[in-house]
């Protein structure tokens, strides 16, 4: 999408609905904030009305806030006694089920991204939903509009919990039959909780309690330093000189 | 008297061959005729997007590859292409070609398989044979140019892993190939990699026709397909249909032309368009797909005979500095060091890259916190939403027509379960 396209998508988009979305452009993508009690509402407009005709959802995915912007491996202050080693931490890999983190979380943590494609205009513009709740995240759901968002709901529910509010068959999909916990979460160890194996004596598979153990061998850091504003005043250098 | 007729359920798969892999189809059967399908995915799920947010950015390029596993380098162009969105970097003119290239080699190895597999569904067993002899010659170059016939992990953001190899490795002599018929198969592996692959391309029009000549004016793949599977424009879109299922629907919507990335924009090429959206028609669709991706590679190897260049970015936060560098600048050694153990940080933000992998739209939406593992993955696999619409489909078709359906999707379990 160009620069003037996403533009006037967002005029007509601020035109429409106003206060309702929270309209941000970046790289010439367009993502709208919404409430999720608007979401019908506005995902009839955006699909049948001339200047939008979103008639395809292309992508719908959960996603959990929990931790985001956490690092293991305090970078910022330099003491006596160096940096801190980067083994320590609440970064996923690093937990079993039992050690799972409790702490921070964010204001809300659970969210519904919705990617939209308008074939008629060439556009596409995202949609997230946060959900009120975090102990029950409920987003209506969108399969009434777009039949083909079943499965991506249906993904969501499973990984991360979030329920769609009218969905006809929200059942797990991805997962085990049988399964418990929503993986993707971000307070679901890596490593899980069942491990499988067929045992010779029973004659059947049988679930037990997860052997190995969380390991991370890389930290999760994030640097202040801007190691690309650096990189890239070093590119800039190197063309000077050639 | 009047007889009670029930209807009953039928298990299809997960192990059965027409499945193509593991697909299990729970069918509700009224007789012959399909009334409700049910189809249980996840048999394949490993997680990939939840691995991906535990380690550096690079280290998933690899999973990325086993995702679509007949489509690989598509699968690694549209995450390499968002992590490069995101750092705000470009790949130099010549990654670009190779990319745009081996996206199309990999559309025909992908279109190659489905016409295969899907021709031996139906009954059909020596078009799998022919595709095949097309695949190994297309697997070598992948191997050429990564080590490895499927998994090539070949891209990196900033680039490709490395330049074109200078010479193809050759048949040796053996009880299987020797004499004439192994000078044949040399012949064209006397130059550089992109000599082979123009005389590959020169040759493979003439062996999409053998294909032809097996399938597209015979008469039992005719009753097969045509008429079979019907999707209606507005269906397709509801339904979130990408790549050849919307095109075979008559809708001319094509990424590579919509919303050309790499060097799309700079090649000429058409985008065939089906007419009765049934299956013979995207079989139609994809067969000249083919001979288009032939074209699109002909004017890559032009060019990148003709322009030599860097093929990865010189920005070594992204991409390593040159080994032998490394044995005697310090700063290159350092470079290294960081970039394969931290990795790089990307920039806070979220990105949806997309690229049209050979079954559809291959998107990754990508969230980073700024730190040097992704915050989220998300791999919007086209196979997903294809098979999620195969109820509304089948309903009222064969049980037989179910197998040209999920043969028609072009599925691949890879990336339905990631």
């Amino acid at each position: 999408m160009s620069d003037t396209q996403a533009t006037s998508l967002v005029e007509h988009l601020t035109a429409r609905f106003g206060e309702t979305l929270g309209i941000r452009v970046e790289r010439n993508e367009a993502t709208a904030e919404l409430a999720a009690a608007d979401l019908i509402a506005v995902a009839t407009a955006l699909r049948d009305e001339a200047p939008f005709r979103f008639t395809e959802l292309v992508d719908l995915c959960g996603i959990d806030y929990l931790g985001y912007g956490q690092t293991e491996w305090d970078t910022r202050d330099v003491s006596w006694t160096g940096f801190s080693r980067g083994v320590e931490g609440e970064a996923m890999g690093r937990f079993t089920w039992a050690e799972r983190p409790r702490g921070v979380s964010p204001p809300r943590r659970f969210a519904a991204v919705i990617h939209l494609l308008s074939i008629e205009h060439n556009q596409r513009l995202r949609l997230r939903v946060f959900c009120a709740d975090d102990s029950l995240p409920v987003v209506p759901s969108v399969t009434g509009i777009w039949p083909g968002s079943n499965w991506f709901e249906r993904e969501a529910f499973d990984l991360y919990g979030i329920l769609f509010d009218g969905h006809p068959d929200l059942r797990r999909i991805l997962t085990d039959y049988g399964f418990v916990g929503h993986p993707f979460r971000k307070d679901f160890p890596l490593i899980g909780n069942v491990e499988v194996r067929y045992d010779p004596t029973q004659k059947r598979v049988v679930y037990e309690p997860v052997s190995i153990e969380p390991r991370v061998l890389v930290p999760r850091v994030i640097r202040d330093d801007a190691d690309l504003v650096q990189a890239k005043a070093e590119a800039a250098d190197r063309w000077r000189e050639n | 008297m009047a007889q009670e007729i029930r209807n009953y359920t039928m298990n299809f798969g997960p192990q059965h061959p027409a499945a193509h892999g593991v697909l299990r189809l729970v069918l509700e059967m009224d007789g012959e005729t399909i009334v409700r399908a049910d189809p249980h995915v996840g048999l394949l799920h490993r997680g990939t997007e939840k691995l991906a947010e535990s380690k550096p950015f690079n280290q998933s390029i690899g999973y990325m590859d086993r995702l679509d596993y007949v489509s690989m380098m598509c699968n690694e162009h549209a995450y390499v292409r968002a992590i490069e969105s995101l750092l705000g970097i470009e790949a130099p003119e010549r990654a670009q070609y190779i990319r745009t290239m081996f996206d199309e080699i990999t559309r025909i190895l992908n279109h190659l398989m489905w016409v295969g597999s899907n021709a031996l569904d139906l009954g059909a067993m020596a078009v799998f044979l022919y595709a095949f002899r097309e695949r190994e010659e297309l697997m070598d170059v992948y191997e050429a140019v990564s080590g490895a016939r499927m998994h090539a992990t070949y891209y990196r953001p900033g680039g490709v892993y490395r330049d074109l190899p200078d010479h193809m490795s050759k048949y040796r002599e053996s009880p299987w190939h020797k004499g004439g018929d192994l000078n044949r198969l040399n012949s064209w592996r006397e130059g550089s990699m992109l000599d082979y692959l123009e005389a590959f391309t020169a040759d493979f029009p003439k062996r999409v026709d053998e294909y032809e000549e097996l399938l597209t004016n015979n008469r039992i793949w005719k009753q097969r397909t045509v008429g079979i599977g019907v999707i209606s424009p507005e269906q397709a879109q509801a339904w979130g249909m990408t790549g050849a299922m919307l095109r075979g629907s008559g809708i001319a919507w094509d990424l590579r032309k919509k919303q050309p990335y790499a060097k799309y924009a700079e090649m000429d090429f058409d985008i065939p368009v089906g007419v009765n959206g049934d299956c013979y028609d995207r079989y139609l669709v994809r067969v000249e797909e083919m001979r288009q991706s032939n074209r699109i590679i002909q004017q890559c190897v032009k060019w990148l005979k003709a322009n030599p260049g860097p093929v990865i970015v010189q920005n070594f936060k992204v991409a390593p500095p040159k080994r032998e560098a490394m044995k005697e600048d310090m700063e290159a050694l350092i470079h290294h060091f960081k970039l394969f153990t931290e990795g790089y940080g990307v920039p806070a933000g979220e990105t949806y890259a997309v690229v049209e992998a050979p079954k559809g739209e291959f998107g990754c939406y990508l969230v980073s916190d700024g730190a040097n593992k992704p915050f989220r993955v998300h791999l919007r696999a086209p196979g997903f939403a294809h098979l999620s619409s195969i109820d509304a489909i089948v309903r009222g078709h064969m049980l037989a027509d179910v197998v040209a359906m999920i043969g028609t999707y072009d599925l691949v379990f890879g990336e339905v379960d990631r």
